[in-house]
């Protein structure tokens, strides 16, 4: 549905956009500025928060192997919980897609549905399942035969992972199956027809379908990820830090604001370049298929 | 043909698993009769959520964040609505970048957000207010409601307020006894998921709220972070409880894959 642009258009667009432009202008660019400038800031235990423009924070980031470390750690997570959920997602969406009514509407709510559970009761599910050597998940593995010894998954790396991978995994399954509903059922049967076995089908007609589904569900969950804070505060513990866990506690324990700033412009423009850049990869290479 | 096979199906269960497992093991801690945690409990008991009462802080931040979603979502919304008819219905130099600028507190980290406005709040004096709280909440929450609101406007017939235009009704007439009945469902829609949203908001608001405004998953957090016991498991399974209730409803009334798939922007 598309008004053609007359010369009066922009004026009234403007100004019925007026209210929520200036609203975003003073609470959101505002702050952000601020945060930035904040980053170039002094700190001193004593003296508090010298508004002078140094790089000490900067400076202290890019020297200490310690914040590396931790920006490794927040995009190697962020990587694994990506590629799992891709793995494991895309194949439940297309499952679900082939679901007929009322299986289908059932399963998407129970698979949907946890996107709008609050993050902190689904994380207290985990460390629940995770809790100890005597946690669900390990004596269920044990007894399997799987395991012979509990793996520690509180307080890891593994647990995190495995916590967002739960976490994120609609945003995948959703983004797939957004993917799928694009793609003609019929086509199936044609390739089928055709004399294509059904491995065949699924390698050279669906998946190549699903691709940019796969694509895009991976940047969301990807920023998600890197930027996660309440399951990796609580999983991790205090001791596992990822960007977003180091920022709070620069803010709120360390009371080093200037150093939790640049800790947060640093994690925005990382995750900036990378969804830009992927966008736009994306975009190029499947431009047809988004249009 | 198109039937999922056994091993389709296996894996389908596998996955249903291991998506309801952490909610699930949550609800049944929640009603354990032990004064600890304990896998697996004997016997069912509601003494922990009888306990709750006697918490006034997670009461207390119950209603913050009813308050708050409540209050953020209809501003949101009532900013989101002109935004969404100039966006839907006008093509001007700017829509695209007004567009990605309405958009951009779901790319913005919470975290970032959540700095920004303490930095902010505190150098204007809303350092730890509920009027900042509503604030911050309105920009987490105005993505999802200019979301749906671009939906319903985009959707509409606007031949009808043609017609009324013709038969002589005013703007605002127009607007008001046309467009906005028109566009109505959209907008409940859209004030109930930009009210889950900021029910749920978390990451963000840590940083904004103060223990006198604390959001009840702040408290659930700042709670779990000292230790984990049955009780805020109960508060947690009441959310839980609370969540499932609004979301078949929200299916109900709008579907949730529409919900929760809508684009809208991007969609001619």
């Amino acid at each position: 549905m598309s008004t053609p642009a007359s010369d009066n258009a922009a004026p009234s667009a403007w100004l019925l956009s007026l209210p929520a432009l200036v609203f975003f202008a003073v609470i959101v660019i505002v702050p952000l500025i601020m945060t930035v400038v904040l980053s170039f800031h002094d700190w001193g235990e004593y003296k508090g928060i010298q508004p002078v423009f140094i790089l000490k924070n900067w400076i202290e980031i890019w020297s200490d192997p310690y914040f590396g470390e931790m920006f490794a750690r927040t995009f190697r997570i962020a990587i694994l919980v990506t590629l799992i959920t891709a793995v494991f997602g895309a194949p439940e969406a297309y499952i679900l897609n082939r679901m007929r009514a009322p299986w289908r509407g059932i399963f998407v709510l129970v698979l949907l549905g946890p996107l709008l559970i609050s993050i902190v009761a689904r994380t207290l599910g985990w460390a629940l399942l995770f809790g100890g050597n005597s946690g669900v998940v390990n004596a269920a593995l044990m007894k399997l035969g799987v395991i012979s010894s509990p793996i520690p998954f509180m307080f890891t790396e593994t647990g995190v992972i495995i916590a967002l991978a739960h976490v994120l995994m609609p945003f995948m399954v959703l983004s797939v199956w957004a993917a799928l509903q694009r793609v003609d059922p019929q086509i199936e049967n044609a390739a089928a027809s055709l004399g294509a076995g059904h491995f065949t089908t699924l390698r050279r007609v669906i998946f190549p379908q699903i691709v940019p589904g796969v694509l895009s569900g991976g940047i969301i969950v990807f920023a998600l990820s890197a930027s996660a804070f309440a399951t990796p505060a609580i999983i991790g513990g205090r001791r596992l830090k990822v960007a977003a866990t180091l920022a709070y506690d620069e803010f709120l324990n360390t009371l080093n604001w200037p150093l939790g700033a640049a800790v947060a412009t640093l994690l925005l423009v990382c995750l900036v370049v990378t969804i830009v850049g992927a966008n736009r990869l994306i975009e190029r290479r499947y431009a047809e298929v988004f249009r | 043909m198109t039937r999922n096979g056994p091993l389709a199906l296996l894996y389908h269960a596998l996955f249903v698993v291991f998506m309801l497992a952490p909610i699930v093991i949550v609800c049944i801690v929640a009603f354990t009769p032990e004064g600890y945690l304990s896998l697996p409990t004997h016997g069912l008991s509601l003494r922990w959520f009888r306990t709750i009462a006697q918490y006034p802080e997670f009461i207390r931040a119950f209603w913050v964040s009813i308050w708050l979603g409540a209050l953020s979502s209809a501003i949101a919304l009532s900013l989101s609505v002109p935004a969404a008819l100039a966006i839907a219905r006008y093509r001007f130099k700017g829509r695209d970048a007004l567009a990605t600028l309405f958009m951009s507190p779901l790319m913005i980290p919470p975290v970032v957000l959540g700095i920004a406005f303490l930095r902010f709040f505190s150098l204007v004096g809303l350092g730890g207010t509920f009027v900042g709280l509503v604030l911050s909440h309105v920009v987490i929450v105005f993505p999802f409601a200019l979301r749906l609101t671009l939906a319903s406007a985009v959707g509409m017939d606007r031949a009808i307020e043609q017609a009324a235009v013709s038969l002589g009704a005013s703007d605002w007439t127009v607007f008001r006894r046309v467009t906005l009945p028109l566009i109505l469902p959209g907008l409940v829609s859209g004030w109930a998921l930009a009210f889950i949203q900021s029910f749920d908001e978390v990451t963000m608001t840590v940083f904004v709220a103060a223990p006198g405004t604390e959001t009840l998953p702040v408290r659930m957090f700042l709670y779990i972070q000292d230790n984990i016991d049955p009780l805020v498991t109960s508060v947690s399974a009441s959310v839980i409880a609370l969540t499932a209730i609004a979301l078949v409803a929200l299916d109900r009334l709008y579907g949730l894959e529409r919900l929760l798939a809508g684009r809208g922007i991007n969609e001619p």
